[in-house]
C-alpha cells in the first residue's frame, strides 16, 4: 500500500489504513488520506465508492473497524460528532439534517446558543450572527423563518452556514454544491478561499468535475471503497480524473440525439400560483428535451410541483396529450402519463425505510395488479428490471433504500418513475449527487426516452447539463418565464443573463 | 416478505405469538377454571370487541393515524339501538341505522383530520367525549335488555358443546378480509408508504387524504358493529357500554408490533396482541384481580408494547452487524477496460 505523501506542513487531520463495513458491504478498505492546512483537497469517486463513509469516519459518526484517525499526527478516537466538532472539525453532510420546526438561526446554533445572564439564550446575537453568515454567502434568507419548507438548495446553504459558524480548522463538505447554481457556488468558493487563506484545511466532494479543478489543489480517489490515488490536480485533465474514478475511459457526457419534435405533449398555459410564480406558459413536444434554468428560488420546482398536482394552482391550465389535468391531483396526472422526479429524494422521492423493490413498486400499484391484489412476481421483476437498467448498486433488492449511497438513491427515484412508461417526464435535478459515469448514463437515457417520443422537461442547476442536453432552454427569474432560448443560441452567458434578469426578455 | 423492515417486525410478531402460546399453556396448567370450554368461550367472547376494532385500528396506526373515539362510537351505537328499540322499531331496521351512524362518526373524524389537517389524536379525544355525551343524551341512564332472543342467543351463544362462539366466525371472515387488504392489495401497500412518509406517498400519486378518510369511516363502521355486538352479547344497551375499550385496543395493537409512528407491522401480530391481552384479562378475572388493577396492567402493557418492538429491532440490527463476517459479493460496476 502506497501512502500519499507531500512535503510541507504536517497534516492536521489524517486517516491511516482505515476500513469500515456495513454488514456485507465493505464501504472502506485500507484507506489513507491526509489533510493539510491551507489546502483544499478533493475526494472523488463513483456513487457508493465510500466518500460519505470516509467523511463520517473523520467526523466521528462512524468508528473505523480498523485503522486510525490522526489529529495533528496523534491517533484519536472520536466517540461522536461532538468530539470531532470540539477538535475544530466542521462537517457539511450530504443530506441536510435540519430540524424543520426550528428557525434557521436556531438550527445554526443548535446546542451551543450564545447565552446571556442566567443562561437565557441570546436571540439577538444568534439572529445577527446568522444574518452575517447569510450575507457572506450572498443569500437572502430570513434567520427567523422555520427550516420547514426550505428548498433543498436553501437547506444546503443553511448547512454551509452552520459549518462556517464554527471557527473550524478543518472544513469537510460532502457535495455542498449539488443543488446550487453557478452564482451560489461562486459565493461558496469565495468563502472557502478565504478560509483557506486563514490556514484551514478543507475536504471537498463534488460530482461536478469542473468544480474540483476550480478550487482544489490535490485529489484523493476512491473506487469500491479502496484507495486509488492521492495526487496534485495540477497537470491532470478531467479525463484523467474520470479514469481514476471509474477505471476506464468515459463515453460522451452529453450524448444528445437529434430528434424531430412531434405533437405537443405537455402544454402549460398562463399558470399562476399566487406569490410563487406568475403567468407561466410553455409547451413541450414529443421527442423534445426542454431545459428549465434559473437561479435557486426562481420558482422552477414550484412550477413542476403544480403541474404534477402536488400543489394547487390559482389560475391557468395544464394539458397532457390534449387532456386537461385536474388541479391538485397527482394521481390523475400520473394516469394521463405524467411523471415527476422530485428534487428532494429523501422526503419526496423515496420512502427511506422501505425496500428498493417496494419503492419502485409504489408507482406501479395501479398496474402490477392481478384480481385486485398486488402481483408480487410482476412487481419484483419490474423493480429488478429497472434497478438493473439504471445500474443501481445494491446488495439485495429487499434492502431498505435508506442504506444506499446518495447517488444510488437518486437512481432508484429515476427507476421508480421511468418504470411508469411516462409520456411526459419532468425531472427536477435528475443528476443531483450522481457520479460522472452514471450522469452520462442518465443523459443517454433521457436522450433515448426523447428519441422514443417522450416529452422531457428538465430542471437543472447544472448549467453545462442544460446546455448539453436541452433542445430549448426556458429561463425563469423571480417567478416568471423571462426567456426561451433555442439550443443554437443557448450559452452560459445568454442563460445566466436571463436568469439574473439582465436580459431584455 | 423479504422486506427488511418487515422481517424485523415479523420477528416481533413471533415473539408475541410465542408469548401468547406460553400464557395459554401456563393458564391451562396452573389457573383453575381456565381450560373449561365455558371459560374459553367467555375469553373469546369478551375479547371479540377488542379484536373487531383492532382490525381497522391496525390499518389506521400503520397509516400513521389513530382513533380514540372508537369505544364512544360503540357506546353511541348501543345507546341508539336501545332508544330505537324502546320506540318499537324492529331490530332489522335498527341495525342498519346504527351502522350508518357509525359511518357518520368515522366520517366526522376523517373529515376533521384530512380536510382541516388536525392531528387525529386531538380530534378523536374530542369526539371521544362528544360521542359519549350524545349517547347519554339519547338513552339517559336506562339499560335496555329485552332484545329479541334469537339475536341475544347468536351474540352470546356457542356452537354446540364446543368453546367456539358463533360470533367468532364472522370475525374470522373480517380478519381474512383485513389481512388481504393490508398485506396484499395496492390499498394496503399504500398505507405502509403513507405511514412511513406521507410526502413521498403523495409524490407517488397515492391519494393520501382519500385513503385516510376511508380508514376513519371503516373504523367508525366496525366500532358501531362492535357496539351492536356488545349490547346483544351482554344483553344490555347502556350509554356507557364499552367505556375504556379504546385503551385495550390501542394497547393490543401496539403490543402486536404495530409501530406507533406508522409504516410498520402486520395484522397477524396485532391479532396475537389482542388475544394475549384478552387471555391476561381473563386470567386476572379468574384470579379475582380488581377491575382497577386490570387497567393498571393494561397501561403497563401499553408502555411495554411501545418499548418492546424497538428493543427487538435494535437487537436484530446489532445481530445483522455481527453476521457480516463472510460477505457475499456485491453486484459490481463494469470491469476496467483500459
Ligand atoms: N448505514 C449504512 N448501512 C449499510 N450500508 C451503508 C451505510 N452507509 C453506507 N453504506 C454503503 O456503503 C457504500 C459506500 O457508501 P457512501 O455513502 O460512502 O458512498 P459515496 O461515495 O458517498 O456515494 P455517493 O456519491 O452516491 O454519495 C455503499 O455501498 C452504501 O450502500
Ligand atoms: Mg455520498
Amino acid at each position: 500500500m502506497t501512502h500519499p505523501s507531500d512535503t510541507g506542513p504536517a497534516p492536521v487531520l489524517a486517516l491511516r489504513d482505515v476500513s469500515k463495513s456495513f454488514g456485507a458491504v465493505r464501504a472502506l478498505r485500507d484507506v489513507s488520506l491526509e489533510l493539510f492546512p491551507g489546502e483544499v483537497h478533493a475526494l472523488a469517486g463513483e456513487n457508493g465508492a465510500g466518500k460519505s463513509t470516509l467523511i463520517k469516519t473523520l467526523a466521528g459518526v462512524h468508528r473505523p473497524d480498523a485503522g486510525q484517525v490522526l489529529l495533528d499526527g496523534e491517533p484519536v478516537v472520536f466517540h461522536g460528532p461532538g468530539d470531532a466538532r470540539d477538535a475544530g472539525i466542521a462537517v457539511i453532510y450530504q443530506e441536510p439534517t435540519l430540524f424543520p420546526d426550528l428557525s434557521i438561526a436556531e438550527n445554526i446554533f443548535m446546542g451551543r446558543q450564545p447565552r446571556r445572564a442566567l443562561g437565557r439564550i441570546d436571540h439577538k446575537a444568534t439572529h445577527s450572527v446568522t444574518a452575517d453568515l447569510m450575507r457572506r454567502l450572498g443569500v437572502d434568507l430570513d434567520p427567523d423563518r422555520p427550516a420547514r419548507g426550505l428548498s433543498i438548495a436553501d437547506q444546503q446553504i443553511v448547512e454551509i452556514a452552520k459549518a462556517l459558524s464554527f471557527d473550524a480548522r478543518v472544513l469537510i463538505m460532502d457535495e455542498p454544491t449539488a443543488a446550487l447554481t453557478g452564482s451560489e457556488v461562486a459565493r461558496l468558493f469565495g468563502v472557502v478561499r478565504a478560509l483557506r487563506e486563514e490556514g484551514a484545511a478543507v475536504l471537498f466532494i463534488s460530482h461536478r468535475l469542473e468544480e474540483i479543478f476550480q478550487i482544489c489543489r490535490r485529489v484523493t480517489t476512491l473506487r469500491d471503497g479502496a484507495w486509488i490515488s492521492s495526487e496534485l490536480l495540477d497537470g491532470m485533465t478531467e479525463d484523467d480524473l474520470v479514469r481514476r474514478m471509474v477505471g476506464r475511459d468515459l463515453d460522451e457526457l452529453y450524448p444528445k440525439q437529434e430528434v424531430t419534435p412531434g405533437e405537443v405533449a405537455l402544454s402549460v398555459r398562463r399558470l399562476t400560483r399566487e406569490g410563487v410564480f406568475t403567468d407561466v406558459s410553455f409547451e413541450v413536444r414529443r421527442g423534445e428535451i426542454v431545459g428549465l434554468a434559473g437561479l435557486v428560488g426562481a420558482g422552477r420546482t414550484e412550477v413542476a410541483r403544480a403541474v404534477f398536482g402536488v400543489d394547487r394552482w390559482d389560475a391557468g391550465e395544464v394539458e397532457v396529450d390534449g387532456q386537461a389535468l385536474v388541479n391538485g391531483a397527482p394521481s390523475t396526472a400520473m394516469a394521463a402519463g405524467l411523471a415527476l422526479v422530485p428534487e428532494d429524494r429523501r422526503a419526496q422521492g423515496l420512502v427511506m425505510d422501505m425496500s428498493i423493490e417496494r419503492n419502485i413498486g409504489l408507482t406501479g400499484l395501479r398496474t402490477t395488479v392481478k384480481a385486485g391484489l398486488v402481483d408480487r412476481g410482476a412487481e419484483r421483476s419490474r423493480s429488478l428490471d429497472w434497478a438493473v437498467r439504471l445500474q443501481v448498486k445494491y446488495a439485495r433488492i429487499a434492502d431498505a433504500v435508506g442504506t444506499l449511497s446518495g447517488g444510488n438513491q437518486q437512481k432508484v427515484v429515476l427507476a421508480k418513475w421511468l418504470a411508469t412508461g411516462p409520456k411526459v417526464l419532468i425531472v427536477d435535478e435528475p443528476t443531483r449527487g450522481i457520479d460522472v459515469g452514471t450522469k452520462a448514463e442518465v443523459h443517454r437515457l433521457l436522450s433515448q426516452l426523447a428519441a422514443d417520443g417522450v416529452a422531457v422537461l428538465m430542471i437543472s442547476s447544472d448549467l453545462p447539463e442544460v446546455l448539453g442536453m436541452a433542445d430549448r432552454v426556458l429561463v425563469m427569474h423571480e417567478g416568471r418565464l423571462t426567456a426561451e432560448i433555442p439550443r443554437a443560441e443557448a450559452t452560459e452567458e445568454t442563460v445566466m443573463a436571463a436568469a439574473t434578469g439582465r436580459a431584455a426578455a | 416478505m423479504a422486506d427488511s423492515s418487515l422481517s424485523r417486525a415479523v420477528r416481533w410478531d413471533t415473539v408475541v405469538g410465542a408469548l401468547l402460546v406460553v400464557v395459554l399453556l401456563l393458564s391451562f396448567g396452573f389457573v383453575d377454571g381456565f381450560g373449561n370450554s365455558l371459560n374459553l368461550s367467555f375469553l373469546i367472547g369478551n375479547t371479540l370487541p377488542i379484536a373487531l376494532i383492532a382490525l381497522p385500528m391496525t390499518l389506521l396506526v400503520v397509516a400513521g393515524e389513530i382513533d380514540l373515539s372508537v369505544a364512544s362510537t360503540a357506546g353511541l351505537s348501543g345507546a341508539v339501538m336501545g332508544a330505537l328499540w324502546n320506540q318499537g322499531m324492529t331490530i332489522e331496521t335498527i341495525i342498519p341505522i346504527c351502522l350508518v351512524l357509525g359511518v357518520l362518526c368515522g366520517l366526522v373524524n376523517g373529515l376533521l383530520v384530512t380536510r382541516l389537517g388536525l392531528p387525529s389524536l386531538a380530534v378523536t379525544i374530542g369526539t371521544m367525549a362528544a360521542y359519549r355525551g350524545i349517547a347519554q343524551i339519547v338513552l339517559g341512564s336506562d339499560a335496555v335488555t329485552d332484545f329479541p332472543s334469537q339475536y341475544l342467543d347468536f351474540a352470546a351463544g356457542r356452537i354446540g358443546d364446543t368453546f367456539v362462539p358463533y360470533a367468532l366466525l364472522p370475525f374470522l371472515v373480517l380478519l381474512a378480509i383485513a389481512v388481504v387488504a393490508l398485506h396484499a392489495t395496492p390499498f394496503g401497500r399504500a398505507l405502509f408508504a403513507i405511514g412511513a412518509s406521507e410526502e413521498a406517498a403523495r409524490f407517488a400519486g397515492i391519494r393520501v387524504k382519500r385513503q385516510k378518510l376511508l380508514l376513519f369511516v371503516l373504523t367508525g363502521l366496525l366500532s358501531s358493529l362492535t357496539g351492536i355486538f356488545w349490547a346483544l352479547h351482554y344483553a344490555s344497551a347502556r350509554y356507557d357500554n364499552a367505556t375504556g375499550l379504546e385503551l385495550s385496543v390501542v394497547a393490543a395493537v401496539l403490543l402486536g408490533g404495530i409501530d406507533f409512528d406508522g409504516g410498520k407491522g402486520t395484522l397477524g401480530g396485532a391479532v396475537a396482541g389482542v388475544f394475549l391481552l384478552g387471555a391476561l384479562q381473563n386470567v386476572m378475572s379468574l384470579q379475582d384481580v380488581s377491575a382497577q388493577s386490570q387497567i393498571v396492567v393494561t397501561g403497563v402493557l401499553l408502555v411495554l408494547s411501545v418499548l418492546g418492538p424497538r428493543v427487538a429491532r435494535q437487537i436484530a440490527v446489532a445481530r445483522a452487524g455481527r453476521r457480516a463476517a463472510a460477505p457475499p459479493p456485491l453486484p459490481k460496476t463494469p470491469a476496467p477496460t483500459s
